[in-house]
């Protein structure tokens, strides 16, 4: 293959190659997701661990675009378990909605296709590889297994239709076999009802703008929790939304998914957003999981460059700094990924390892994952030693782990109280 | 004493009308901005928070006259009325006021490189003489984080951190004294937040800049002001220095809204006041204390009467009847 240039410039005959190229590997891909009649033994798998809702293993999915291959998620491993909710963050562009749309087979086709790995979903008595599902069968799992909520909710209501129309649409498809028309719009109010829309009877027959913004978020979620899903996919869920209704949905997703005993898969660019709602964290960096664990371990323990840069960026209220931390550089181009860790050219941490191949993950307890050459058993001391981290990251370590050592002892203190 | 003050703000009003009808007769109005009382000192920067439709950005375009009426009130800038200023005068205070928008896509003309954007309006105000003015635009373009050479490309060949430099660049290239900073980051990664808000601090210390920081994000507002007004519904209900707004939040909605920021601690889930409802419409605003229908301590007489601003400490005003003795 001839060789990039660095700016992305593209001869015509590259850019013809790439082109021929490209339709060659869409057509394969898209005779093999078209065909009929498949055997379910196809697509039938095993969970790894019958706890999980989703495991992702390896996934790859990519576009193939005019300009190149964009390697949008590059082998991303992690899982959802049952009941739990997972953070899922990362900075614009490097792949969370795609791994997300992936679990949905909603990536956009044809450029875009999952190419390798699996994705395993649990139907409890049985479980799918996702991946192989071919398009009839994905028809009855979206929705009824695993459902999504967008950022912008107007966008993913239709303006023209009435919200009852929309919510009855919804509940007929999944759930509506044997129902009376009168039954399902019962259905429908009972699912408003339960997202805290007061005026149910009145909305039922609202056009999607007469809602503001919060109310048209609780008819998406509605609309999504109507058929009791295993999994909940919240992109941005409350992105677009304002400090205080974000706190009503946020509160609302919490109690609903409790009820209905289902998994969160949320997407979010806000840590403070992730702290409150998650249990496990995944931190992506362009394509690739960088660190995981739970809230507990990448809020208090943050180990990756990127997690640690991320957290000292964000000004918090009440921790008063000069200057806030901002990670140098950007992230390199999709098309033309380095053959070391992807994010070298903008570490501030590096030890001699980063020279070599892209990182391993390396465990740093059962929970806790990071992929960095600093955590290596020979420079282990020199990554917890806060000389070596940029001014403001060691800052921001200090407080995280003060305000670790208050909870702890308030956690301690009200313990106390309840033995007496 | 009054001339510390750079923008002196007193009962500022701003009505919409509501057309309506086969005569497209005025049927009501939105009252966005309802009696806004501020001062502003130089080289200080208010923050002004509050939920969406509660006429932030509003109150910012008036005080810059970017409306041909404002439908009451004053606004002094260096200790003269805005709207008194005739078309002359108003051109000379144009370079003198600025304002960055919240959206760095739509605010660029796609159709004009990014040098001819940011100096547009330089030559057109006849800022500097023709042979400064390459080296000029250079600078501010220095100042913001820009590449002389990027001067040719257009808008879509940056990034959102890049084009919301380019806004900023556009703005200070007129050598302002005041700049409205409407939601300048908020369409933007944390990581390129930072970088806009380091900028936009160190623009300040260099060249002793005012500004209005309109944002819903509380945490920007807190790193970035020295001064915090709250707005709900049209009206500026708490006011006052950052340490007293953040450290000793008065007004029922400053809680409220402080408690709903989600912080970066995962054991600190819940612990807030989630206020019920949305905001009413300003369209309609709720009689007494705009708040009383959301509001926990609501007692008989909000629903009557409105309150009015009161100092409960040196600097740091509140409207709500709480405060009344
Ligand atoms: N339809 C598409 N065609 C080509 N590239 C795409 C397409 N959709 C996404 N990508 C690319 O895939 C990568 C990951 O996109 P994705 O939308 O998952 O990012 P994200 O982390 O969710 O970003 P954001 O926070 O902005 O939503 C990006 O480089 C993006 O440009
Ligand atoms: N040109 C206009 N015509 C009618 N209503 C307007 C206009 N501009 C703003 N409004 C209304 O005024 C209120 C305040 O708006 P705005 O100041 O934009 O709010 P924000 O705090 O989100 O910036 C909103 O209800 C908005 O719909
Ligand atoms: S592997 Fe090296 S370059 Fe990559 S994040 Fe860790 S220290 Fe930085
Ligand atoms: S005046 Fe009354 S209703 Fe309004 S904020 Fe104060 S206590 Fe609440
Ligand atoms: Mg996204
Ligand atoms: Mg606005």
């Amino acid at each position: 293959m001839a060789k990039k240039r660095e700016d992305g410039y593209l001869s015509g005959r590259e850019a013809r190659r790439i082109q021929k190229e490209n339709r060659r590997i869409i057509n394969e891909f898209e005779k093999k997701r078209k065909r009929k009649n498949v055997p379910e033994s196809e697509y039938l798998t095993t969970m790894h661990d019958p706890n999980n809702a989703v495991e992702f293993d390896d996934l790859h999915t990519f576009f193939f675009t005019d300009s190149g291959t964009v390697h949008s998620v590059d082998g991303v491993t992690f899982s959802v378990p049952i009941g739990k909710t997972v953070g899922v963050v990362g900075e614009s562009g490097c792949g969370k909605s795609v791994t997300s749309l992936s679990l949905m087979q909603l990536v956009q086709r044809p450029q875009g296709q999952i190419v390798s790995g699996q994705i395993r979903l649990n139907l409890g008595d049985k479980a799918y590889e996702i991946s192989k599902v071919p398009q009839e069968k994905m028809q009855s799992i979206r929705g009824n297994v695993v459902s999504m909520i967008f950022q912008e909710p107007m966008t993913s209501l239709n303006p023209v239709f009435r919200i009852g129309d929309q919510v009855d649409e919804v509940i007929a498809l999944h759930d509506g076999e044997g129902k009376t028309k009168e039954e399902i719009k019962k259905r429908t109010i009972e699912a408003l009802e339960m997202v805290g829309i007061a005026n149910s009877e009145g909305v039922y027959r609202m056009f999607p703008h007469e809602l503001s913004g919060g109310m048209r978020q609780r008819v998406m979620i509605a609309m999504s929790l109507a058929c009791s899903p295993r999994v909940i996919i919240a992109d941005e869920p409350t992105t677009a939304l304002d400090v205080t209704i974000q706190a009503q949905i946020l509160d609302l997703l919490r109690n609903l998914k409790d009820r209905i005993n289902s998994s969160i898969m949320l997407i979010t660019h806000d840590l403070g957003v992730i702290a409150e709602m998650a249990d496990y964290v995944v931190v992506m960096y362009a394509g690739r999981v960088v660190e995981q664990g739970t809230a507990e371990d990448i809020f208090y323990h943050p180990a990756h460059p990127y997690t640690m840069g991320l957290m000292a960026s964000k000004p918090v209220v009440g921790k008063h700094v000069e200057q806030l931390y901002s990670i140098p550089g950007k992230v390199p181009n999709p098309v033309n990924m380095p053959d070391y860790c992807y994010f070298r050219d903008r570490c501030e941490m590096c030890v001699k390892e980063c020279e070599g191949a892209y990182p391993g993950m390396i465990s740093l307890s059962d929970t806790h994952k990071v992929s960095c050459y600093r955590f290596l058993d020979e420079h282990r001391a020199e990554a917890e030693d806060p000389d070596r981290m940029p001014e403001a990251v060691r800052e921001m370590m200090d407080a995280m782990k003060k305000l670790h050592a208050d909870n702890a002892a308030h956690a301690a203190g009200s313990d106390a109280e309840r033995e007496v | 004493m009054a001339d510390d003050y750079i923008l002196q703000v007193k009962d500022l009003k701003k009505y919409f009308p509501i057309k309506g009808g086969m005569l497209s007769r005025v049927v009501g109005q939105v009252k966005a901005v309802d009696g806004v009382t501020f001062n502003l000192k130089r080289g200080q920067t208010m923050g002004l928070v509050g939920e969406s439709g509660c006429g932030k950005t509003t109150t910012g375009r008036v005080i810059l006259r970017l409306y041909k009426e404002k439908t009451g009130g004053d606004v002094l800038f260096e200790g003269k009325e805005v709207y008194d200023l005739n078309a002359k005068q108003m051109r000379d205070m144009r370079t003198q006021m600025q304002i960055i928008f919240q959206d760095p896509f739509s605010s660029l003309s796609p159709r004009l490189p990014v040098g001819e954007i940011i100096g547009e309006a330089v030559r057109e105000h006849g800022l500097v003489t023709k042979a400064e003015y390459d080296d000029y635009v250079d600078k501010v373009m220095d100042d913001c984080g820009l590449q002389s050479f990027q001067k040719e490309r257009y808008p879509h060949e940056f990034s959102g951190g890049q084009r919301q430099r380019i806004c900023i660049a556009r703005a200070l290239a007129l050598n302002p004294k005041f700049v409205v900073c409407d939601e300048p980051v908020s369409a933007l990664d944390v990581s390129i937040q930072a970088q806009i808000i380091n900028l936009l601090k160190e623009l300040q210390e260099k060249r002793g800049l005012t500004y209005l920081f309109i944002s819903h994000d509380l945490s920007v507002v807190e790193h970035i002001s020295d001064m915090v007004g709250v707005m709900y519904l049209g009206n500026l209900v708490e006011y006052g220095r950052k340490e007293d707004i953040f450290d000793h939040p008065a007004h029922p909605y400053t809680k409220a809204l402080f408690s709903a920021i989600p912080v970066p601690d995962p054991s600190s889930k819940m612990k807030r006041i989630v206020l019920e409802g949305s905001i009413p419409s300003p369209a309609n605003p709720p009689s007494g204390c705009k708040f009383h229908t959301r509001c926990k301590n609501c007692m008989k007489r909000c629903m009557e009467e409105a309150p009015v601003q009161k100092e409960i400490a040196p600097g740091h005003y509140v409207v709500c009847h709480l405060y009344d003795n």
